[in-house]
């Protein structure tokens, strides 16, 4: 039998996707598996891999077209069956709602308890009555399922129904379009019927959740000749950015320190390290502050950590985000266990994945999961700079450009190199000392360099 | 207890508080001479002279920023507009100066004032002499509004008004200047501001409603009993400040909730006490909450129309049913 | 309350404005000095806060009373300190000649918590309850009732304090003024009625916004007293209202008193000033009540050293209200005055 499929969710945060290319045409028979399309999420360009067997049928989004996560995408099923209703209902349906977590968010007010008396009852049941029973039979109510199988409940239904452990798709409404009421779970709940206060009742109570509101996405229009400004529409990358950049200097009390270092050390370190390396490859400045970071982090492990909402995560091991520019935005790659990699393999793995950001290649699992960032803008000639925290981590090292500047060596001032680093810090985690703590122990191994080959 | 009209507790505590404090005195359209047009300063002139009953003439803007003038520099004035529907010829002294000198002062003058007076709809007076006004001013901040629902209530309320120290907004029920309750024979007989009252117990469906619309609701309850239906009656008496939590208590224990007014219905204060119960009390919800209000007209003459426009005891019953899903 | 008495009330007033008159008023040294101090003291004021407004320092409604000054002036100086005081939103000079202080006045125009109203107010809504001001007002007229109300208050208790009101020509239209006269002439309320008849109800002159352009007529229709002169001469304007003050305070009874005078500067700060003519101004300009209160200083005596050390001691003062208002911290609070507890 034919169905429907609808954009799966290709990223912990993505909302909407790009369907960027199909990999398939209609008529194309998939295994599970089986790529079916390129989607550019608002974190990197995921593949869309298919998860049922059957014959492609109808393709109902075109490329390049923005689709809200779970919206109808393509109709798969056996050939030449006919998909006309579906496409007219995938027509209606779109957007679709977003599949929902199968969990229930705890009740935020004690429901009523349920009560002796005898209640309203959707059906007729002799029942013993105290006092005169209200003529409480409702006009038989279609239990019509509106929005494609979506269930309908009050708010009270729902509570009572995690209460009284009944399974909302076991309920026959007698409100409005069907909608479940709180003499319909009563009625099941009195009855017996009851299902185990199980998952189930939570499933239920999910799928019940009124689906998310589509928000009209207004378009900027494209300038016309009467004004003086193009209106560019935002990638996904830079609706992510703005959104998560905005939240994160808005919400993490941000402070910084900063320091100048004596960089001569470093350089000489590294052109002996290039001159070993010979052909087989080159180590950068950024690499070096890479492992140097890691490091530090080591040294001072306060820092490599987080805050939630009750209190401090540390983190045991060391992954180190690189900023990455790209023409449409940044990403940020880790390097993982940094602490644990040689130099020349940091070089050797940031070249690559600043390679593939580039090309858009990144899998989810390369751009998430760091527990301190690296952002360097030296090699624009920025002498300095605060960067914006990337949550949740408490620290973030922006790099400046390594200068000739005059340095004071045995009470001489003499021509030397200098680099200024700036660390922002999440004032939640790091205090001024410990964050103090952290820069000293990182211009220490800047400063000497041999320590980062231990 | 003694049981007293509604117009004889609010002359009361009137006569009471200004016993008790020289600076209370009263001010408007016919209170001495006249007796009162609504007779509810009926003997004050005679008890207490010309210099603390004072007769107004025909001047709302007037006398009513005089008596803000004078709270200002300490006094105590109560301010009676005839209706309250003229009390919008001076509106700009309410929700200009009363309610904002005190923040506009940063605090240094505050305005203890009480503006009072008949309002809602009256007996085939017409669309000028008929309506409801308190939305608009519990739409402004810095003054309270209160509109009790019977003697008992009205007299303990307006002599709190009389003693509190910011302007107050006390409307009275035009058709209930007749009605009786039993009212405690004590010297201090004082409700405070913003606390609602249960009118009636019922486990069903919570009433929302105050001033005459409570009458309509009790009676309502008293029809929907006989069908097995079990009405709590809360009577929020204070607009501004509002007593949530208690109105939403009630909708929390019965899951269904009904608000009645005599006002019209777009933007009327019903919406507003809508809005804080389903935020307080959504996942207690078994059905929408359901409004009762006049029709969205000017107050028609005719009497079969006024009554057509109000909300009347079947207006309720039904609503009632359909929160039940009973219609 | 006494009820109005019903004998037809005696037109009292002097009604001249003769605006081409320039002699000065008999007075000393020691009664002028002090008034041209407070003149000069507003003048600076207001030049600094329109200096502050084109910083953008200020925001707002911004309305100067330049070329003004002498009728707060010398109305306040004919008051006690008990006396009350109710302005419009044109009320810093008044708020000022009241004792509020240069401090206070332009920390409150900068919206500083040092402010007169703790930055609650601004310009428009100056209030100081140590000095019995009663606040400036910003809907037109809307104050007249209220100036009644504390002059009631008097009444009520006998304290012999009067109320002083002032509003500009552009009031005496609208029903608040109207209503306010009617019931301070009825009742007996000792208030003072000051007209500032600047001549612009904002850009509409007096001859296309009143049928009469004599506003103290108004009076008439309610048996009040009433008066109307020009206001170069602050000994002039307080003389003439401490007439009304005393009718006030011995009898109880009202004055309406017009005081016929012209804002040098826009009616707020965003005025292109295109309803008068730059002759106009000009011509305005020379009767400068400063100018003209400095001179007949000099005329009185009084040694040019001497006012120029007074000269010298406003400037410190409002250069010192103005760093106080720049260092002020920001207003803080705006919860804490909607209800009294």
């Amino acid at each position: 039998m034919a169905q429907i499929i609808g954009l799966p969710k290709l990223s912990p945060t993505m909302e909407e996707g790009v369907l960027v290319k199909w990999s398939k045409k209609e008529g194309d028979k998939v295994s599970p598996g089986d790529l079916v399309a390129e989607v550019e999420t608002d974190k990197a360009n995921m593949d869309f891999n298919i998860e049922d067997d059957g014959v492609l049928l109808k393709l109902l989004a075109k490329e390049g077209e923005t689709v809200k996560l779970g919206a109808p995408v393509l109709i798969i099923g056996k050939a030449g069956e006919d998909v006309s209703a579906l496409v007219a209902q995938a027509g209606a349906q779109a957007p679709a709602p977003a599949p929902a977590p199968a969990q229930a968010k705890p009740k935020a007010e004690p429901t009523p308890q349920p009560q002796p008396q005898p209640q309203p009852q959707a059906k007729p049941q002799p029942q013993p009555q105290a006092k005169p029973q209200p003529q409480l039979q409702a006009k038989p109510q279609p239990a019509q399922p509106a929005g494609g199988g979506k269930l309908l409940a009050s708010p009270l239904a729902k509570s009572l129904a995690i209460e009284l452990g009944v399974d909302l798709r076991t309920v026959t409404g007698s409100g409005p379009g069907g909608r479940i009421v709180e003499r319909d779970v009563r009625a099941i709940g009195s009855n017996g019927h009851a299902a185990p206060a199980s998952d189930d009742a939570h499933e239920a109570q999910a799928e019940a959740k009124p689906e998310e509101t589509a928000i009209a996405v207004r378009r900027p229009q494209a300038a016309d000749h009467d004004t003086d400004y193009t209106d560019t529409p935002a990638s996904n990358m830079r609706k992510r950015i703005a959104a998560r950049l905005t939240e994160a200097k808005r919400d993490v009390p941000h402070f910084y320190l900063m320091r100048t270092l004596d960089a001569a050390p470093m350089l000489a370190f590294r052109e002996r390290l290039n001159a070993l390396l010979g052909d087989k490859g080159k180590v950068s400045v950024n690499d070096l502050i890479v492992k140097a970071v890691a490091l530090a982090l080591r040294r001072v492990p306060e820092c490599n950590a987080a805050w939630i909402d009750d209190g401090i995560r540390t983190f045991h091991r060391v992954h180190v985000g690189v900023a990455v520019a790209l023409p449409e935005g940044l990403v940020t790659p880790v390097v993982r266990d940094a602490d644990q990699k040689g130099i020349g393999s940091i070089a050797a793995e940031v070249r690559d994945l600043a390679t593939r950001a580039k090309n858009r290649q990144l899998k989810a699992h390369e751009i998430t999961g760091s527990t301190f960032t690296v952002s360097n803008l030296g090699m624009l000639g920025i002498e300095r700079f605060t960067a914006i925290l990337n949550p949740p981590e408490a620290g973030i090292l922006a790099i400046g450009a390594t200068i000739d500047a005059p340095v004071v060596k045995n009470g001489q001032v003499a021509v030397g190199k200098t680099l200024t680093v700036t660390m922002s810090c999440d004032h939640r985690v790091i205090d001024g000392a410990l964050g103090a703590r952290w820069l000293a122990a990182f211009v220490d191994l800047v400063e000497h360099p041999e320590s980062l080959a231990l | 207890m003694s049981v007293i009209s509604y117009r004889e507790a609010l002359g009361q505590a009137m006569r009471e508080e200004m016993e008790r404090d020289a600076n209370v005195f009263i001010m408007g359209e016919e209170v001495g001479h006249y007796n009162g047009a609504y007779k509810v300063t009926q003997g004050m002139l005679q008890r207490f002279s010309e210099r603390r009953v004072i007769d107004a003439p025909i001047a709302e803007m007037g006398f009513a920023g005089i008596g803000i003038g004078a709270a200002m520099v300490g006094l105590r004035p109560i301010i009676e507009f005839m209706t309250f529907n003229f009390s919008l010829v001076a509106i700009d002294q309410i929700v200009n100066n009363a309610a904002k000198i005190y923040q506009m002062s940063a605090g240094q003058f505050n305005v203890p004032i009480v503006f009072r007076g008949p309002g809602g709809p009256a007996v085939q007076v017409a669309a000028q002499h008929s309506q409801s006004l308190e939305s608009f001013y519990a739409h402004v901040p810095g003054l309270k509004v209160v509109m009790p629902s019977t003697a008992y209530d009205a007299k303990g309320l307006l002599k709190t008004a009389i003693r509190d120290d910011n302007p107050v907004v006390f409307i009275e029920g035009e058709t209930l200047y007749n009605t009786t309750w039993e009212v405690p024979e004590v010297e201090d007989h004082l409700i405070p501001l913003g606390v609602a009252d249960v009118k009636r117990e019922g486990k069903d469906v919570t009433l929302i409603a105050w001033s005459k619309m409570v009458w309509t609701c009790l009676e309502a309850a008293k029809a929907l009993a006989e069908q097995g239906i079990e009405c709590e009656v809360v009577d929020p008496r204070t607009l501004r400040p509002l007593d949530v939590d208690t109105l939403a208590a009630s909708v929390q224990k019965t899951g269904r909730c009904v608000i009645v007014e005599v006002g019209w219905p777009v933007a009327g204060f019903g919406a507003e006490v809508a809005y804080q119960i389903q935020k307080r009390c959504m996942d207690a919800l078994d059905a929408p909450i359901e409004r009762v209000t006049s029709d969205d007209v000017p107050m028609p003459y005719a009497k079969n129309l006024e009554d057509e426009v109000q909300p009347q005891v079947k207006d309720v019953v039904a609503a009632v049913r359909r929160v039940l899903y009973l219609e | 309350m006494a009820t109005a008495s019903k004998t037809p009330h005696p037109d009292t007033s002097r009604v001249e404005a003769d605006i081409d008159d320039t002699s000065m008023t008999e007075t000393t040294v020691a009664e002028l000095a002090p008034l041209y101090r407070q003149m000069l003291a507003i003048r600076r004021m207001e030049e600094a806060a329109a200096k502050a407004y084109s910083q953008g320092k200020i925001g707002g409604f911004l309305h100067l009373i330049i070329g003004q000054e002498a009728v707060c002036v010398g109305a306040i100086a004919a008051t006690t300190p008990d006396d009350y005081v109710v302005a419009t939103y044109r009320e810093h000079g008044h708020a000022y000649a009241k004792g509020a202080g240069a401090r206070p006045i332009l920390a409150e125009l900068y919206g500083k918590s040092t402010g007169l109203v703790k930055g609650l107010g601004g310009s428009m809504h100056l209030f100081d309850k140590a000095t019995n001001f009663l606040g400036g007002y910003g809907i037109v007229g809307g104050h007249v009732p209220i100036a009644a109300g504390a002059a009631f208050a008097s009444k009520y208790r006998g304290d012999g304090r009067v109320t002083l009101c002032f509003f500009g020509e552009g009031a005496s239209t609208i029903g608040g003024f109207a209503e306010g006269l009617a019931l301070a002439a009825l009742w007996k309320l000792p208030v003072v009625m000051i007209c500032e008849n600047n001549q612009y109800s904002m850009g509409t002159p007096t001859y296309r916004s009143l049928a009469v352009e004599d506003v103290s007529m108004r009076a008439l229709a309610h048996g009040m007293a009433r008066d109307r002169f020009d206001g170069d001469d602050v000994i002039k304007v307080k003389r003439r209202v401490a007439e009304a003050v005393e009718r006030a305070r011995t009898t109880g009874e009202p004055t309406l008193v017009e005081v016929v005078t012209y804002r040098f500067r826009g009616h707020s700060m965003s005025d292109p000033g295109l309803y008068r003519t730059k002759d106009e101004v000009e011509e305005w300009k020379r009767r400068d009540p400063l100018n003209r209160s400095r001179a007949h200083l000099s005329q009185l005596g009084m040694p040019d050293a001497d006012i120029e050390a007074l000269e010298d001691d406003v400037r410190a003062e409002i250069e010192d209200a103005v760093k106080f208002a720049e260092e002020s911290p920001a207003a803080d609070e705006y919860m804490k005055y909607v209800v009294k507890p």
